[in-house]
C-alpha cells in the first residue's frame, strides 16, 4: 500500500460517513469561522427550522467586511457605509447573542480579518477541518489544516450538524524548488505559481505546497501562498506544519497549554506526506526564476513579472481584460502610472507585510496624487505595528493609517476607488469592479505596492530597498 | 426544494471566460440579509449603463436572449469568491441552467445546492453551443443529457448525490441531519482519543 498525503491524513481522521458511489462523505468539522455578510441567511434558516446550533463552542465569529476603517464619529458612532452595511453587523451581534457564539465584535481586543484572526487566537491548528463562508479560507492551510471555502447554505449545515456532504477532491502537489532571490516575496511567488497554472488550474484539487522555498518561509508568508489558492481554482492549499508553525503557535490562547502542548506537538509532526504518497497531479516551480511578479489584466491568472511584456490577448476575453486594464502587449507593466494603493487584506496584512510596506516607505514621500490606504488585519496587528511605529512611518509618508477591516479588497465599507483609477494592491482579487465600479486593479506584494506609491508607477521594490542597504 | 426533472429553454450565451461571481453580483450589494430579490442586481455593472438604462452590448439584455433560462457561458464559470449571493441572483434572474466545459468549485455546488443546474459539458460541445446561441434544448435531468433539436443528445453527468436530490426536491440539511447518531459518536470518540 502506498504512503498518504498530508491532506489524506486530515480528511481520513474526520470522515463520519465515508462517501460511498451514491453519497457523498459526512466529514467532521473541527473550527467553524463566521462573518457578517455569509451568515445571516444561514442564522434564519435555522431559526425558521427551530434547530439550534450543534456546537457554538467549535465557532469562532468576527466583524471585517462590511465595518467602516475610520475611526468613530465624534458622538461615538461609527461610519458605515449605508444603512445596509450597519444593519448586517447589527445582526451578526444579535445572531451571535441569540445562538452563544463567540464574536470578536467592536469591544473586542482582537476584531479583525476572520482569516488573521484565526490563527493569531491559536484557533487554527494542524489537522483541523476549518470552514468560513468565505473562499479564503484557504489561508489556514499554511498550518497544516485543511481549510476551505463554503457556501452559505452548507454554513447552515455546520451550524446545525458541524459536518458537511463532501467528495474527496484530487491532490496536486506544487513543489518549489530552491530559493526566492533577495527582495522577492511570498505574494510574488504565489503570484508567479497562478501565473503558471492558471486560474483555474486547481479546480478539483487540494494543493500541497512542498520544497526548500515554501519551508524556508515564515508562517505569515506561508498564509499569502495559502490565501490565494482558491485564486488558481482550488478550494484548499496545504503546507506541511514543522517547528516553524510550532514555534508560532506556542502559547497563542487557544492551543493547548503545557503537557497538552507536547501531546500535540507529538501528533502534529505526523502530519506530513509519506515519501512514497501519490499525488493526481504535481508541478515544479522554480523559486531562483522567480521576480517581482504583478497582475495586467482581470484575473489573477494574468499574472506576470512586472518587467516581462504585457503578452498579447489570445481570446475575446484576454482582449477585454487589457482593454478594461488598459493594459498594452508588448509592453511592461513598470512604469504604468498609479492612482491608488493599497496595503490590507487576509493576503497581506499582518505584521510582517507592514513591516515590508514600511521597509520601503522609510523617511520617503507618497508621490503628488497618490492616495495610499494602509489597513492592519486585525486589532492584534494594529498594536503590534503603533508599538513599532509603523503608523507613524505611513502617515509621515502621507498615507491614510485605518481600522482592521477588510477594507478595500473587498470595497464593500465605502473603502473604494473611482472608476478607471488604477489601483496597486495587496489583496488577492484583480476582478472587474472588485475594488469599485470601473475600478482597475493590479495585484503585487507590500513592497511593490509601497515602492509603486512612492514612484507614482509601478515599481520595482528592490530599487528602494538597495539604497537603504547601502 | 421543488424537484427538477427537466428544463426546456432556448440558450443565451455568455461566451466571456472565467466570469467570476464578482460580476454575477458585485459586493457592494452583499450587505443584504436576506436571499430574495437580487435578480434585479444580477450582473449589475455589466448590464446597466452608468445611468442606469439597460446596456445594449450586456448579451442577455438582447432581444433574442429574452426568456432564455439556460446560459451557455465560457469557461471557468462562476470563479472567485465563494457568495452563495452569485446562484440566488441568477434564480431570481430567471437563470435555471448553466452550461460550461468547466465551472468553479464551490460556485457549482452552491448552485446545485439552489436548484440551478450548473452541468459541465464537454469542450467539443460547449465550443459548438458557443457559437449557436437561441438553440432550443431540453436538459432532461433523470436521464443526463441535452436534447438538441436534430435529435442529437448531449450527455453530462452529474454527482449522482446532487442528481438525486434534484430529481427528488431532496433536502441535504434533513439528510446529514438522519446522520446524528454517527456524529454524535464520532464526537465521543475524539474526545476518547
Ligand atoms: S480581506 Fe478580502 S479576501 Fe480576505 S476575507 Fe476580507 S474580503 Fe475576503
Amino acid at each position: 500500500m502506498s504512503g498518504k498525503t498530508l491532506f489524506e491524513k486530515v480528511w481520513n481522521a474526520h470522515v463520519v460517513v465515508p462517501e460511498t458511489t451514491d453519497t457523498p462523505a459526512v466529514l467532521y468539522v473541527d473550527l467553524h469561522l463566521v462573518h457578517e455578510v455569509t451568515s445571516p441567511q444561514a442564522f434564519s434558516e435555522l431559526r425558521e427550522r427551530g434547530l439550534p446550533l450543534r456546537r457554538p463552542d467549535r465557532m469562532l465569529a468576527t466583524l471585517d467586511h462590511s465595518t467602516p476603517t475610520l475611526p468613530t464619529n465624534a458622538d461615538g458612532s461609527r461610519p458605515y457605509a449605508n444603512a445596509e452595511a450597519q444593519a448586517q453587523v447589527t445582526q451578526l451581534e444579535t445572531n451571535c447573542r441569540e445562538f452563544g457564539v463567540e464574536l470578536h465584535g467592536w469591544d473586542s481586543a482582537d476584531r479583525g480579518i476572520v482569516h488573521v484572526i484565526g490563527p493569531e487566537l491559536g484557533a487554527t491548528q494542524p489537522g483541523m477541518t476549518i470552514v468560513c463562508g468565505d473562499s479564503h479560507t484557504s489561508t489556514h492551510g499554511a498550518f497544516g489544516a485543511l481549510a476551505f471555502g463554503i457556501g452559505t447554505t452548507e454554513v447552515g449545515h455546520v451550524m446545525a450538524t458541524q459536518c458537511l456532504l463532501q467528495r474527496k477532491p484530487k491532490t496536486m502537489a506544487i513543489h518549489v524548488d530552491g530559493q526566492l532571490p533577495p527582495g522577492i516575496g511570498a505574494k510574488d511567488l504565489i503570484l508567479h505559481i497562478i501565473g503558471t497554472i492558471g486560474v483555474d488550474g486547481g479546480t478539483g484539487y487540494v494543493l500541497e505546497y512542498r520544497g526548500a522555498a515554501i519551508e524556508a518561509l515564515s508562517m505569515d508568508e506561508r498564509m499569502t501562498v495559502c490565501n490565494m489558492s482558491i485564486e488558481a481554482g482550488a478550494r484548499a492549499g496545504l503546507i506541511a506544519p514543522d517547528e516553524t508553525t510550532f514555534a508560532w503557535l506556542k502559547g497563542r490562547p487557544r492551543v493547548p497549554q503545557g503537557a497538552a502542548w507536547d501531546a500535540a506537538v507529538k501528533r502534529w509532526r505526523a502530519l506530513r506526506s509519506d515519501d512514497d504518497a501519490t499525488y493526481d497531479h504535481q508541478v515544479r516551480i522554480d523559486a531562483t526564476a522567480v521576480k517581482p511578479t504583478v497582475t495586467y489584466g482581470t484575473h489573477p491568472g494574468m499574472a506576470i513579472a512586472m518587467d516581462a511584456p504585457v503578452p498579447a490577448a489570445t481570446n475575446a476575453q484576454e482582449r477585454r481584460a487589457l482593454e478594461y486594464m488598459k493594459s498594452e502587449a508588448g509592453k511592461p507593466m513598470q512604469g504604468t502610472p498609479v492612482d491608488v494603493v493599497f496595503v490590507g487584506s487576509c493576503t497581506n496584512s499582518r505584521l510582517s507585510d507592514l513591516r515590508e510596506a514600511a521597509n520601503v516607505l522609510r523617511g520617503r514621500r507618497v508621490a503628488d496624487g497618490v492616495r495610499m490606504l494602509v489597513v492592519p488585519g486585525s486589532e492584534a496587528v494594529r498594536r503590534d505595528a503603533e508599538r513599532e511605529g509603523l503608523h507613524q512611518i505611513f502617515t509621515a509618508a502621507g498615507a491614510e493609517w485605518r481600522v482592521p477591516g477588510c477594507s478595500m479588497c473587498i470595497a464593500m465599507n465605502g473603502d473604494l476607488a473611482q472608476p478607471g483609477q488604477l489601483v496597486v494592491s495587496t489583496s488577492n482579487r484583480n476582478f472587474e469592479g472588485r475594488q469599485g465600479k470601473g475600478a482597475r486593479t493590479v495585484l503585487a506584494s507590500p513592497a511593490t505596492a509601497a515602492a509603486s506609491a512612492l514612484a507614482g508607477r509601478i515599481a520595482d521594490p528592490r530599487e528602494y530597498l538597495v539604497e537603504v542597504a547601502a | 426544494m421543488k424537484p427538477i426533472t427537466r428544463i426546456h429553454s432556448r440558450t443565451a450565451v455568455l461566451a466571456d471566460e472565467n466570469i467570476d461571481t464578482d460580476r454575477i453580483i458585485p459586493a457592494r450589494f452583499l450587505t443584504t440579509t436576506t436571499r430574495e430579490g437580487l435578480g434585479k442586481l444580477c450582473f449589475h455593472d455589466w448590464r446597466y449603463q452608468a445611468d442606469g438604462s439597460d446596456n445594449p452590448a450586456f448579451p442577455l439584455n438582447q432581444p433574442q436572449a429574452q426568456g432564455c433560462s439556460i446560459v451557455v457561458a465560457g469557461r471557468n464559470f462562476g470563479c472567485g469568491s465563494s457568495r452563495e449571493h452569485a446562484p440566488w441572483a441568477l434564480l431570481d434572474y430567471g437563470v435555471r441552467a448553466v452550461l460550461c466545459s468547466e465551472i468553479a468549485d464551490i460556485f457549482r455546488g452552491n448552485a446545485l445546492k439552489n436548484g440551478l443546474l450548473a452541468i459541465v459539458i464537454d469542450e467539443l460541445e460547449h465550443r459548438w453551443l458557443l457559437k449557436h446561441p437561441g438553440i432550443e434544448l431540453v436538459i432532461d435531468v433523470r436521464g443526463q443529457f441535452i436534447a438538441l433539436p436534430d435529435g442529437g443528445r448531449i450527455p453530462f453527468r452529474l454527482e449522482p448525490f446532487a442528481r438525486h436530490c434534484l430529481l427528488n426536491g431532496v433536502d441535504q440539511l434533513g439528510y446529514l441531519l438522519q446522520h446524528t447518531d454517527a456524529i454524535t459518536h464520532y464526537e465521543q470518540q475524539e474526545k476518547a482519543a
